[in-house]
């Protein structure tokens, strides 16, 4: 792509520097809505272009912000940083090297909803990262473009950063809110949606980074512009987390609708499989989705792609297997982190995780039998449907996707040698 | 819209309240949909997976808002997956399913979860024979385990959480109730969940560990054996229990009890207590009690309760039988019937407290009967303008106001204390008037602060600006007026803290005629929840004042045209030599410091459970049985009328009070002995005009209760026993048939002289008789200490942390001394102390250790 919309530093030095990205046309979108556009028009035109929720849900922000009660005296937004499913690093790099436009898109959904706090929640380990934010809102508040009278308008908005303590449920909102609070990061049964009682029980719209940092550019572009891009129901682009076996690991700025196979093989993304050998297996949607096998390369990256192979889109992370990967191993591992991080709220989650664990390996370590595949896929169907949050309902996936395709290699670890 | 919503619970047709919930709407047709961490008494949290059912909502028309109809003409509905039927809301034509076979399998697979965690070692578990896991499993769970067994996580099994309750990590099975009942419903969040996922644990925050005067109800709703006192554990299995009910002797709520009682070799096959537990009355204590009530009954068993009765020969109490010792006593007081007076401790029940009364004005002709003390006054007024019969807490709520003055009442009537907290919560104006700040503020709408040397003049201001229309901007105790006079309902507690006894009676009179005051076109008192609530100082201090256990009235509030000795009279007629005879029963007055000996008394005779140092004092010493042992009634403060039943068998030779007391008027002429408390109560209705058409029958009444506890569904709101032994009987305060003028309040402001005002503050576990004999709360009791204003600390050059010994009323006492801003400047409280003086100056002196 020549020039990038998202991952603007690629095409502009420095623009995590105030200086530049207001050189590059930064904060103009922001401008344009606080002195031009009532919110109720922001809301119209984010709702027009279908921006949706690129934490891997897919919700669209537009409807989300017009949730918000409007007579409601406090509310907020909430930044998800909070990047934590396997093979995701899209955020980071955004908040690293183009740290503005996630912020302006945020200010412009504080005033598009009526909040005047935004609060940045990172994982833990993404201290550096945030210290790196926090002299973007030095900055920005040193110039008077945060706080009190943006623009000289009636918009005033503060800008906080925190940082959870590292946990993967953190990421589901109504966990990220009660560990914004103090408490422990557990999710809560909904509803109430965080709309309606969110942080500190207020209205509270959840973005992820990406979601926003796609906002400034619609506003000053359009929704035309964006729908223009993209599938029908999936517009825009989309930074694709490509990790695996595959040469050229990284992220990259698609428009949706570009096939896997064009990501993995094309010269300016993945550059083709790692020692040429042959693909196997594909995670699109790092741990949370169901693997889907060579059958799914030429499905569209979009929310929809890959309906037809019962896998999703998801954030996008894309993890690449070829020929040597052991699947039982590959769905052991996974396993064994949706293990680590269950919150342990509810019991399906909390229980079946740990029986797969244990299952995968014995199954894996050669002590299984037959009936332990049974006990497994039972036991995730089991899961299935009964979970409070989205985490344990995700977590059955890699068990259930690789005894689906990959039965054979399950069967010969639980052979008893003649 | 209608308040009420019809939906179908596997075809059963059900109409309940808007915001029912789908278990709760379940549970009225006696539908137990399984739950673990759904308590009706709390939010739902939808954790535990076990309730899941199916859930369709009507369907229709986006536009024209018909029905949308299936081929077949029926109504179509959506279906969504399986549902937590404790998170949804009931809708108008809802259809849930919960026994179809998805949603039996889904049951079984939540259990099967959840046992792949349990340790499974029912045999050894205290919960087994009453534990919701167990019954659920039974009920949907399979007879074999797929998982393997040494894949089971062990974890620690006997964690002290603190010194009430362990906490086994392998039998918990994280429904987070226990944390939720101490965060949402008592705000005492000292235990938390602490790592995630399989490791998730319980842990205590505070130090001490699980500091928390509510601790032992987390036992009674935790679904498994996971939380146990120490006081019960490993003490009995369920079903060898017998319940038998009864009513907390600790304080003026009166919350109902059951005893757990099974018959032990070690104690001679006699029924033994084994444990306390709640007994449900929605109207009194809702499911809960404070620890003091769960643990303090150790007293009855102890080793030092008197057997015999004792006669003083030849300078020392010696055993006797109760013939030689009640003749004894019968020709003393012959001997002495002018000159013959009585103190009663208002812990005693309505009977024996009645025939005490009776003893002396009928046998004796001498009214010189008063309790051992009185802290609080009001009696009259509170048998006027009391909360109205048939008045609950619970019904309180938005636009209602609750006005406390005078009492901690976290520490001094736990209950009482949580019931207001939730009305505060709910939407009640709530008003606090203390010398200092107390737990309750915190949920106060309006927090008001005086000071003892002049504590009635704030009430008073607030009273007289309640009559006043105000606008503009308003001061604090002006909106605090203006929110008493414009509540819909009002009711109003008030205590004694920092008060002289003649200002608690002015304090009831100006709060009676706030409650005399209109509301609209009618008074307050005398309607459905309002009136004044005294707390006091003991749990039948109402019952004292009911039966005519006062100087001044005989029974039902019969003014007598001549009053006789008050205890301050007798107390200094003892020393005076004009009380010849002294008549003390279930009170220590000189153990309490109340009286200094025996002085020229001719002849004392003490009834008691033990030889306090009244009883070491005496001619003759009469055994009583404590409350365990016999049946009676006591009256709470809000007027309700309440039997205790006898659960285990009388220690020793000893009797109950009022049969004691009967036997002495029998042999003075009187009356024969009735042979049962209930008919000695029916004698006393009818003398107690406010009691007038009471029997033991009645008091025993019950009705059902919401939320539906005990019983064979114990998941659904824990163990606490369901009630069927009675829910007593209110009676109608004067304001509720009659019209009554304003009270005239006297001026009275105690000369209080100069120097530091002493002021007792309340402690719930305060070193007393009753309490000290239970081991397993001696960690917990309350150590002496005195605060000071950092000025009076300065002047008596005291720091914070000196331990310090002063002298009040001749008595030295040990304390450590607190500088952290509680007093205001010239006020001490004095906190856990045996000795608790009234709230008169006190010259406070530093005396030396040594001294000491």
């Amino acid at each position: 792509m020549e020039k990038h919309i998202l991952l603007r530093h690629r095409d502009v030095e420095n623009i995590h520097q105030l200086d530049v990205y207001l050189e590059h046309g930064g904060y103009e979108a922001l401008k344009k809505c606080v002195t031009e556009y009532t919110p109720a028009e922001v809301i119209d035109i984010i709702k027009a272009a279908n921006i949706r929720g690129r934490g891997g849900a897919g919700f669209p922000a537009g409807i989300k912000w017009s949730f918000i009660p409007k007579q409601a005296p406090v509310k907020y937004v909430v930044i998800n940083a909070d990047e934590s499913e396997t093979g995701t690093f899209k955020d980071r790099e955004l908040l690293t090297f183009n740290p503005h436009q996630v912020i302006e898109g945020a200010l412009i959904a504080a005033y598009a909803i009526g909040a005047e706090t935004v609060y940045c929640y990172y994982r833990g380990e993404f201290m550096d990262i945030g210290y790196n934010c926090e002299q973007a809102v030095l900055d920005l508040r040193e110039r008077g473009m945060l706080g009190d009278n943006i623009f000289g308008s009636e918009f005033s908005c503060e800008f906080h950063n925190h940082y959870g303590a590292g946990a993967y449920i953190c990421g589901e909102e109504t966990a990220l809110l009660q560990s914004l609070e103090g408490n422990l990061g557990q999710p809560w049964s909904k509803p109430p949606f965080p709309a309606v009682e969110g942080l500190y029980s207020k209205p509270t719209v959840v973005n992820n980074v990406e979601t926003l940092a796609n906002v400034p550019p619609v506003i000053m572009n359009g929704a035309e512009w964006y729908t223009d891009m993209g599938t029908e129901k999936s517009p825009g682009v989309k930074v694709v987390c490509l990790s695996g076996h595959v040469k050229k690991p990284g992220n990259y700025e698609v428009i949706m609708g570009m096939s896997y196979r064009d990501l993995i093989y094309g010269e300016d993304y993945g550059g083709g499989m790692l020692g040429d050998r042959a693909f196997k297996a594909m995670l699109p949607s790092g741990g949370s989705g169901p693997v889907v096998t060579a059958e799914a390369l030429d499905a569209p990256i979009a929310f929809e792609g890959l309906d037809a192979h019962g896998s999703l889109m998801g954030s996008a992370s894309v993890i690449i297997m070829d020929e040597t990967t052991d699947m039982v191993w590959a769905a052991m591992k996974m396993i064994e982190f949706f293990k680590h991080e269950s919150c342990g709220k509810c019991t399906p989650c909390r229980e079946g995780t740990f029986w797969m664990n244990k299952l995968l390996h014995r199954i894996y370590e050669g002590h299984g039998t037959a009936e332990d595949i049974k006990v497994l896929e039972d036991v995730a169907k089991q899961i299935k449907g009964k979970c409070l949050c989205a985490l344990g309902e995700f977590a059955i996936s890699p068990v259930l996707s690789t005894i689906a395709h990959f039965l054979d290699e399950y069967k010969a670890k639980v052979q008893v040698p003649a | 819209m209608s308040d009420q919503v019809t939906l179908s619970i596997d075809g059963v047709e059900v109409t309940v309240p808007k915001g029912t919930l789908v278990v709760d709407a379940a549970k009225r047709i006696g539908n137990d949909i399984p739950v673990f961490c759904y308590h009706p008494k709390m939010d739902p949290v939808g954790m535990c997976r076990m309730c899941l059912v199916r859930i369709g909502i009507p369907m229709f028309e986006r536009g024209t808002g018909e029905p949308v109809l299936d081929e077949d003409g029926k109504q179509k509905y959506m279906f969504r997956g399986l549902q937590t039927g404790c998170t949804v809301q009931v809708s108008e034509g809802m259809v849930v399913e919960s026994n179809t076979e998805v949603v039996e399998k889904a049951r079984g697979d939540v259990i099967e979860f959840l046992l792949t965690s349990h340790p499974l070692d029912c045999p050894i578990c205290d919960k087994g024979g009453e534990c919701p896991l167990q019954n659920l499993t039974m009920r949907h769970g399979e007879g074999t385990s797929r998982f393997d067994f040494s894949d089971k996580l062990k974890g620690d099994k006997h964690v002290p959480l603190g010194d009430l309750i362990f906490l086994d990590r392998e039998r918990c099975i994280q429904c987070a109730r226990c944390t939720r009942f101490q965060a949402e419903v008592v705000d005492d969040p000292v235990i938390a969940f602490h790592n995630r996922g399989r490791r998730l644990e319980i842990t205590t925050l505070s130090d001490p560990g699980f500091d928390s005067y509510w601790s032992g109800n987390t036992t009674d709703i935790c679904p498994v054996g996971a939380l146990t006192t120490s006081d019960f554990r490993f003490g009995a299995r369920p079903w060898e229990l017998k319940p038998s009910a009864s009513i907390c002797p600790h304080c003026p709520v009166g919350c109902n009890l059951t005893f757990s009682t099974r018959r032990e070799a070690k104690a001679g096959g006699k029924q033994v207590i084994k444990r306390v537990m709640p007994r449900q009355n929605e109207a009194v204590n809702e499911i809960w009690i404070c620890d003091k009530g769960r643990f303090a009954y150790h007293f009855v068993e102890d080793g030092e309760r008197l057997q015999t009765p004792l006669i003083r020969k030849n300078g020392e109490l010696v055993e006797a039988s109760w013939d030689e010792a009640l003749a004894l006593v019968a020709e003393k007081l012959k001997a002495h019937k002018a000159t013959a007076a009585g103190i009663a401790g208002d812990r005693l029940s309505n009977e024996d407290l009645y025939q005490f009364q009776a003893l002396f004005r009928e046998q004796l002709g001498n009214g010189n009967i008063d309790l051992a003390q009185r802290r609080l006054a009001g009696g009259d007024v509170v048998a006027q303008v009391g909360i109205a019969k048939g008045s609950n807490l619970l019904d309180l709520g938005a636009g209602d106001a609750i006005l406390v003055v005078a009492s901690d009442l976290h520490e001094e009537a736990p209950v009482w204390w949580l019931r207001v907290k939730q009305a505060a919560e709910r939407g009640v104006t709530l008003v606090v008037v203390n010398p200092r700040e107390t737990r309750l503020d915190a949920y106060a709408a309006h927090t008001l602060l005086y000071h003892p040397r002049k504590p009635l003049e704030t009430v008073k201001q607030l009273v007289d600006t309640a009559k006043v229309e105000l606008d503009g901007e308003l001061d604090g105790l002006q909106a605090a007026a203006q929110a008493l006079a414009e509540a819909n309902n009002l009711v109003a507690f008030y205590g004694y803290e920092g008060l002289s006894y003649e200002e608690t009676d002015s304090l009831a009179r100006l709060l009676g005629n706030l409650l005399l005051m209109k509301k609209g076109d009618a008074v307050r008192a005398g309607q459905k929840n309002n009136g004044l609530v005294p707390v006091w100082p003991r749990n039948n201090t109402q019952g004292a004042w009911d039966v005519g256990l006062h100087p001044a009235y005989g029974p039902g509030y019969k003014k007598l045209a001549k009053a006789g000795l008050a205890a301050e009279g007798i107390y200094a007629g003892v020393a005076g030599g004009t009380v010849k005879a002294l008549y003390v029963a279930g009170s220590d007055p000189i153990g309490d410091g109340l009286l200094a000996g025996r002085g020229n008394l001719e002849f004392l005779v003490v009834q008691e459970l033990f030889l306090t140092a009244t009883a070491q004092a005496a001619d003759v010493v009469l055994p009583a049985q404590s409350w365990a042992e016999r049946e009676g009634t006591y009256t709470s403060g809000e007027r309700r009328v309440q039997r205790f039943y006898p659960s285990i068998a009388a220690v020793g030779q000893s009797r109950a009070d009022w049969q004691i007391l009967a036997q002495v008027t029998e042999q003075l002429g009187g009356e024969k002995v009735p042979f049962a408390a209930s008919i000695l109560f029916t004698q006393l209705a009818k003398k107690v005009a406010p009691y007038k058409g009471m029997d033991y029958r009645g008091l025993a009444k019950v009705e059902k209760q919401w939320p539906d506890v005990g019983g064979d569904d114990l998941y659904y709101g824990g163990n606490a026993y369901n009630n069927g032994s009675g829910l007593g009987v209110q009676w109608a305060a004067e304001a509720e048939s009659k019209s009554l003028e304003a009270y005239k309040v006297s001026d009275v402001e105690a000369n209080k002289g100069k120097g530091i005002q002493l002021v007792s503050a309340p402690a719930l576990y305060r070193t007393g008789s009753l309490v000290d004999r239970s081991s397993v709360l001696a960690p917990r009791m309350a150590q002496p200490e005195i605060s000071f204003h950092a000025n009076d600390a300065q002047l008596l050059a005291v720091e914070d942390g000196d331990r310090i010994s002063l002298r009040v009323n001749g008595q030295v006492l040990t304390a450590t001394a607190h500088v952290n801003g509680q007093a205001q400047a010239g006020v001490a409280f004095l906190r856990g102390t045996a000795y608790q003086p009234t709230a008169v100056p006190q010259r406070i002196e530093k005396v030396s250790e040594k001294e000491a």
